[in-house]
C-alpha cells in the first residue's frame, strides 16, 4: 500500500530525513518511533502530500506523491499533531463539511458522519461547539475527520499527544479497532504505546531509519546484541580471556573494584548461561549477571545512540 | 466549482458566526454614514449627481479597507490555527480553495454594499439621480472591493499570520493606490505605465460619474485574476517548502 524509497527532505541546509526506505502492506498498523525532531512528521507530511521530498520516491496506493497527489488525497485520512478544527463549528457541521471536502456524496454524508462518530464515541457531542470540547474530545474529532470518508490509509501524527491515561487507553482501543479495515501509519515518541497498537515499528533517528520490525523482532535483535554486566569476587587469573573464549563474545571490558570486580561482556547472542557456568566452574564467586539495558527502551536508546555520538563527534 | 462553493459557504458562515464579520460590516457602514453626512451631503448646496459621486469616492476607499480586513485572515488564520492541513491533505485543488475563499469575502463585501444602499436611497428621496449612475457606482465598488480582496488574499497566502497579512495587503493596495502620484513625477513610458496600473484614480473616476468603460472593467478584472492566480501559485509552491 505504501512504498518509500530513498526518501530525503531538507529544510534549508538541514536534512530532516535522509534516505529513508520502507514498505507498508495493506491492512498493517505501522508505527514511526523516534524522538522529537527525528523526522517522523516530515515522513508523514510527505505521505500526506503536504510536502514534496527533496529526493527519493514515495507511493501510496500506487500513486506518486509528486505526480499524483490528488489521487492520494482521495485515499488518505490525515490527523496532524494539532487537529485541524474550526472552533466556531459544531462537531456535526464540521464533520459534514469535511465529508463533502473529501468527496463523500451528498446523499451519503449523514451516514458517513454517523459512522465516524460511532467509531470515535462522539455520538453525545454532535451538537456541541468544538470550542467547548476537552482536549481528548478534540483529538477524537480530529480522528473522526480523518476517517469520515472511510479512507484506505489513515495517517496519525502523534495521536496520543497530550492525552491523559484514560484517554490514551481509549485512543489505543480506537486505533486497534481500525485494524483490518484500514492501513494505519502513526507516529509517536512513546515506545510502549507504539508496541501496544502497531504490528510493526519503524525506528527513526536524525532522519534515518535505524531499525524496523515487530516488537518480537526488535526484542530478539536486542538479545542478539546484548551487553552483559557480570559482578564476581575472587577472580582467578586469566578469567577475562576465558570469557572472551566463549563463542559469540565480541569483547570483554574489566572494571576493577574493591572485592567486587565487574566485567562488561559484549555478545552477538545470548550467552548468559555459558558465562554463569564458566564463572562458577572457574571458582570465582558469581555475585550478579544482568543485561546492560532492559526492555525495548534500552534497544531504542542503543539504536539512536551511535547516531547521536556521530552527530556530536 | 462545487468545492469552491463548499469552501465559500463555510467561510461565509464563519463571517456570520464570529465577531470579525459583524465588526467589519458595522465599522464600514458607520464610517460610510459619517462621511456621507459630513462629506457627500455636506453643508453647501449640491446637485444630486455630485452628492452621489462624492459618496462613491469615499465608499471606494472604505471598500478597499474592508476588502483588506476581510481577506487578510482567509489563509493566514488557517495557517495559524493549523486548519490549512485539512486542505493540503484533502482532494481539493489550490485553485478551488483560493477561489472559494475569494467568493466568500466577495459575497460578504456585497452584503455590506447592499446594506449601504440606504444612503444613495436618501439622495433619491430628496433629489434626482439616474439608476445608471447608481449601477455604475456600485459596479465600481464591487470591482475595487474585489481587487482589494484578491490582493489581500495573496498577502494572506504568503504571510504566516493575520497581522503580517494585513500589513502586507495594505502595503500592496496603498502602493497601487498612489501609483498615479508617482506617474505625475516620472517620464514616459513609466508615466503611462504607472498611470494605468494605479488602482483608483484613472479607472475610478468614470464610474463615479456614471460612465462604464470596458477598459476599466478589464483593468479591475485583470487585477483580480492576477492576484488570485498569484495566490494559487503561492499555495502550490508551499509543497516545495524546505
Amino acid at each position: 500500500m505504501i512504498v518509500v524509497e530513498g526518501l530525503s527532505k531538507s529544510y534549508g541546509g538541514r536534512r530532516a530525513i535522509d534516505g529513508v526506505s520502507f514498505t507498508i502492506a495493506e491492512g498493517e498498523i505501522v508505527g514511526l518511533l523516534g524522538l522529537n525532531g527525528a523526522g517522523k512528521s516530515t515522513i508523514l507530511k510527505i505521505l500526506g502530500c503536504f510536502l514534496l521530498p527533496s529526493s527519493g520516491t514515495a507511493r501510496v496506493g500506487g500513486y506518486s506523491v509528486e505526480s499524483d497527489p490528488q489521487s492520494i488525497r482521495r485515499l488518505i485520512g490525515y490527523l496532524p499533531d494539532v487537529p485541524p478544527l474550526y472552533d466556531e463549528m459544531t462537531v456535526d457541521s464540521y464533520l459534514k463539511y469535511v465529508a463533502r471536502l473529501k468527496n463523500v456524496a451528498r446523499a451519503d454524508v449523514v451516514r458517513s458522519v454517523s459512522a465516524a462518530k460511532e467509531k470515535t464515541n462522539l455520538d453525545d457531542v454532535g451538537s456541541s461547539k468544538i470550542s467547548e470540547l476537552s482536549h481528548g474530545f478534540r483529538q477524537r474529532v480530529g480522528i473522526a475527520q480523518a476517517l469520515v470518508h472511510n479512507p484506505k490509509v489513515i495517517i496519525l501524527d502523534e495521536p496520543i499527544n497530550g492525552l491523559d491515561p484514560v484517554q490514551i487507553v481509549e485512543m489505543r482501543d480506537l486505533i486497534l479497532s481500525l485494524r483490518g479495515h484500514h492501513t494505519v501509519v502513526l507516529s509517536s515518541h512513546i515506545l510502549s504505546e507504539i508496541t501496544k497498537t502497531c504490528d510493526r515499528v519503524l525506528v527513526v533517528d536524525h532522519g534515518r531509519l535505524v531499525a524496523e520490525g515487530s516488537e518480537v523482532d526488535l526484542q530478539s535483535r536486542m538479545v542478539a546484541n546484548m551487553r552483559l554486566s557480570l559482578d564476581v569476587s575472587q577472580v582467578p587469573a586469566g578469567f577475562a580471556d576465558r570469557l572472551k573464549g566463549i563463542d559469540g563474545v565480541a569483547a570483554v571490558q574489566y572494571v576493577p573494584g574493591q572485592g567486587i570486580e565487574r566485567f562488561y561482556v559484549e555478545t552477538s547472542r545470548d550467552v548468559r548461561a555459558q558465562v554463569a557456568s564458566l564463572t562458577v566452574n572457574s571458582g570465582a564467586g558469581l555475585l550478579g549477571l544482568s543485561r546492560g539495558e532492559a526492555g525495548l527502551e534500552g534497544l531504542f536508546m542503543k539504536l539512536i545512540k551511535p547516531v547521536e555520538e556521530r552527530a556530536h563527534g | 466549482m462545487a468545492k469552491a462553493l463548499l469552501v465559500a459557504g463555510r467561510e461565509m458562515k464563519a463571517y456570520l458566526s464570529t465577531w470579525m464579520g459583524y465588526v467589519i460590516c458595522a465599522a464600514a457602514l458607520f464610517i460610510e454614514g459619517l462621511l456621507f453626512n459630513a462629506y457627500a451631503v455636506g453643508a453647501q448646496p449640491k446637485g444630486s449627481a455630485e452628492v452621489l459621486a462624492d459618496y462613491f469616492y469615499f465608499a471606494s476607499g472604505i471598500a478597499m479597507v474592508a476588502g483588506v480586513f476581510l481577506a487578510m485572515r482567509l489563509l493566514a488564520e488557517e495557517k495559524q490555527n493549523g486548519t490549512i492541513v485539512l486542505f493540503y491533505t484533502s482532494p481539493i485543488t489550490e485553485r478551488q480553495l483560493i477561489y472559494g475563499k475569494f467568493l466568500s469575502a466577495f459575497g460578504f463585501m456585497m452584503i455590506i454594499q447592499l446594506l449601504s444602499l440606504y444612503m444613495p436611497g436618501l439622495i433619491f428621496m430628496v433629489g434626482k439621480v439616474s439608476l445608471g449612475h447608481l449601477a455604475a457606482g456600485y459596479l465600481m465598488l464591487a470591482l475595487i472591493g474585489a481587487s482589494a480582496i484578491s490582493i489581500a488574499l495573496f498577502a494572506s497566502a504568503i504571510s504566516p499570520n493575520q497581522l503580517v497579512a494585513g500589513v502586507t495587503g495594505a502595503l500592496f493596495v496603498v502602493t497601487l493606490l498612489v501609483l498615479w502620484m508617482v506617474a505625475d513625477v516620472v517620464s514616459p513610458p513609466f508615466k503611462e505605465l504607472f498611470g494605468y496600473l494605479a488602482i483608483h484614480n484613472r479607472h475610478f473616476m468614470p464610474f463615479s460619474q456614471g460612465i462604464v468603460h470596458t477598459r476599466d472593467v478589464v483593468y479591475y478584472g485583470s487585477v483580480i485574476f492576477f492576484f488570485l492566480e498569484c495566490s494559487v501559485r503561492a499555495l502550490e509552491a508551499r509543497r516545495w517548502q524546505g
